[in-house]
């Protein structure tokens, strides 16, 4: 009984968290007031909208999270680099921009939509569509010479790491 | 100590400003359209980054922190991918110097769009 009752108030703890701490980073200070109007928003929100996302993402190893986001920001100053020298230096004529269609093993609406913003915010590749039942992921690729091995360092860099985190 | 920040400062203000420069420079220089949408929606990321840096080690040596760049970075990461998608989505369907494209994988369609031939097999 409690335990629903919690599950009531809170359906979505984590954004119940996040929403505070977004609020108290906009008002920029840290005091009472601002936590507990924080807090406020951070229950009555996901209280409102819990009828939209019925189901809670599950997230398995926080800590994994972590380092994923780290090794995602790194990848994205690495790779600015990689574009930006591109850009510069070589010719449209020797580019060789493609297709990749990458096969998914991950299930879990939240794991694919962060493995495509990952895959968009790393440059060189932007993912472009889904396959009508989500088993597939088409992404652009700037200058890949060889499609196969951009799908393969997606799945073994960024979707493994994800399966691990949400399934 | 002032001396380094500003020298960080710096740094971080002109690494910016030339990953943007960059960034507006392969829009006019690639050709094609999906690979013109490469380089100002993503070069764009670190340029905008690396100003709001500066901004914020600016602003905690002046002895008047502020986070709002750390939610301006998080608000940038979450929504630039949408934009790119939407820009690329009307490439693919106005279907204009784009290169054919594959089918998917697994599953019968793109969920979007239709390749030739995909009406009959997807019936």
């Amino acid at each position: 009984m409690a335990a629903r009752l919690v599950q009531r108030i809170f359906p979505h703890p984590l954004l119940t968290l996040f929403l505070t701490v977004t609020w108290c980073l906009l008002i920029n200070e840290l005091r009472g007031g601002t936590v507990a109007f924080g807090l406020i928003l951070g229950i009555a929100v996901p209280m409102l909208t819990a009828a939209y996302w019925p189901d809670k993402p599950k997230l398995l190893r926080p800590l994994k999270l972590g380092l994923y986001l780290v090794i995602v920001i790194w990848d994205i100053i690495v790779a600015n680099v990689e574009v930006a020298l591109i850009v510069l230096f070589k010719s449209n004529d020797k580019m060789s921009p493609t297709w990749v269609a990458i096969p998914l093993e991950l299930r879990t609406p939240e794991a694919i939509a962060a493995l495509a913003g990952t895959i968009t915010l790393t440059p060189g590749t932007v993912s472009v569509d889904l396959s009508d039942e989500g088993h597939a992921l088409l992404v652009h690729a700037l200058d890949a010479p060889d499609p196969n091995a951009v799908r393969d360092q997606i799945k073994h860099r960024y979707e493994r790491r994800l399966k691990e985190i949400f399934e | 100590m002032t001396e380094i920040a500003q020298i960080a400062v710096t740094i971080a203000l002109i690494l910016g400003a030339l990953f943007v420069l960059v960034g507006s420079y392969g829009l006019v220089k690639l050709d094609r359209p999906m690979s013109r949408l490469h380089a100002p929606t993503k070069a764009g990321t670190l340029g905008v980054g690396s100003i709001l840096m500066a901004s914020m080690i600016n602003s905690f040596v002046r002895g008047d922190g502020s986070l709002h760049e750390l939610l301006i970075m998080a608000f940038i990461f979450v929504t630039a991918p949408v934009s790119a998608y939407f820009i690329s989505k009307v490439h693919i369907h106005r279907d204009r110097n784009i290169d054919p494209l594959p089918r998917p994988p697994a599953d019968r369609v793109w969920a979007t769009k239709d390749l030739p031939g995909d009406r009959d097999r997807a019936g």
